[in-house]
């Protein structure tokens, strides 16, 4: 039985400090051991979880779902109504998914001022800034600010919507689709569509994104 | 509790690292956390806000300077330690001294390629009809609590607008002491200008999921 007292694991972790190796990758080498050791773990299933984040679980989910919703207008109602359950039609999975839209009048960002929520299976994992102590606490407070240090800059009548993940609902930003990509098929879509902009920390997607520079 | 990872609207951290290379991990350790937390047995009384009370719990200098998957084995072998899985000598050596019984079989690699990670549902249908509507005006609770909750500090006593309803959630504040219990959920709208004395006239809104027990009508 866990006993689940503030008091106690704050003093476990101030032993673990200093007890525990000096290196991040050796105090997880020892966790590692030790989990297989007690049977905890098979490192088999850790390293099919690794192959899996580097092949299966990652931004171009995110990217493909942006881009059926530029294609197919009636995906992109039943998005924005319940976005869980349209994803699976594409065979993804997200329960408590929110997309919200960009738009000329709009901008959305979303952060996780409490700890580092993100929709993973479907961005794969957050960037560390994302996790970082700045992006959390300044994103809420001078969101301006910190899209124009990602070199978005926005005119003075945009709205910004930040949404601070505080549950378990988790928020994808549909970007606006770049002007001169009428005709192209998903794939080719999808292939212009960063992680940051579903994010909400870069605005303008280009056709031809290598004229950025 | 009012602890340091309660980051929203603190100043002084200066610039974004904006920089960042598109790589899923940053170092090989970092991957192999990655894999160690999805793959072990966990102990049925262990859940998300545990974990993430258990993380909150790391002093508040360690929290700001440790790396952030170093924080995931750091709150992981606080909460072995803490349930009797593990001592602290074992976890610094890395050599069992007792065998582990009485928890799930670990993960099999087979198992991996059907695991359906976005697949949890942390709603329930509750007896009790949701308080508030789209629309209606509230505002957060003023004070702070003990323990694990996920009302954080900048919305405290501020007045928002309830823009959605999303049925009862497991409420974070008591499933982190290990009793489920669900509450309504909804969205809140602030106004940057009634959260931050600087934001005047700007046209800057800040989303919030925030608990039922954590508004009042204003």
């Amino acid at each position: 039985m866990t006993k689940h007292d503030s008091n106690t694991v704050a003093a476990i972790h101030r032993e673990l400090h200093s007890h525990l190796p000096s290196e991040p990758a050796l105090r997880t080498k020892a966790l590692e051991s030790l989990l297989v050791e007690k049977g905890m773990v098979d490192s088999a299933a850790v390293d099919a979880w690794i192959e899996a984040y580097s092949e299966e679980i990652g931004p171009k989910n995110g990217a493909r779902i942006v881009a059926h919703f530029w294609l197919d207008p009636a995906f992109a109602k039943r998005l924005l109504e319940n976005a869980g359950d349209a994803i699976k039609e594409l065979g993804y999975e997200h329960d408590h998914l929110i997309a919200v839209e960009n738009t000329p009048q709009v901008h959305n960002i979303v952060v996780c001022t409490l700890c580092s929520c993100y929709p993973t299976p479907l961005l794969g994992m957050p960037p560390n800034w994302y996790k970082m102590a700045a992006y959390r606490a300044r994103t809420v407070r001078d969101p301006s600010g910190v899209l124009g240090e990602f070199g978005v800059s926005l005119d003075r009548n945009v709205e910004i919507r930040v949404w601070d993940s505080t549950a378990e609902i988790r928020y994808i930003v549909i970007p606006q689709r770049p002007d001169g990509t009428e005709g192209w098929d998903e794939a080719r879509l999808a292939g212009l569509v960063t992680r940051n902009s579903m994010i909400g920390t870069h605005r303008d997607l280009l056709a031809h994104p290598a004229e950025e520079e | 509790m009012d602890g340091i990872h309660d980051l929203g609207g603190r100043e002084g951290f200066g610039e974004i690292e904006v920089n960042e290379s598109d790589e899923q991990f940053h170092a090989p350790w970092e991957a192999r956390v990655r894999g160690l937390v999805n793959a072990m047995s966990r102990a049925p009384d262990w859940n998300l806000d545990w974990f993430r009370h258990c993380r909150e719990l790391i002093g508040p200098s360690d929290y700001l300077a440790r790396p952030y998957f170093d924080q995931w084995v750091q709150a992981y072998c606080a909460m072995l330690v803490n349930s009797g899985y593990a001592t602290i000598e074992e976890l610094a050596s890395g050599k069992s001294s007792a065998p582990m019984e009485g928890l799930p079989e670990p993960m099999s690699a087979d198992a991996v390629k059907g695991a359906r990670l976005g697949a949890k549902r942390y709603d329930r249908e509750i007896a009790q009809d949701p308080v508030y509507a789209a629309g209606d005006s509230v505002r957060a609770r003023s004070y702070g609590v003990n323990g694990h909750t996920r009302l954080p500090t900048y919305v405290r006593g501020r007045a928002g607008r309830v823009t959605s309803h999303h049925g009862a959630h497991v409420l974070p504040d008591a499933n982190a002491l290990g009793e489920k219990h669900h509450e309504h959920l909804y969205t809140v709208a602030f106004e940057a200008s009634e959260l931050w004395a600087e934001a005047q006239g700007r046209q800057e809104n800040v989303y919030l999921n925030l608990w039922e027990s954590y508004l009042e009508r204003n």
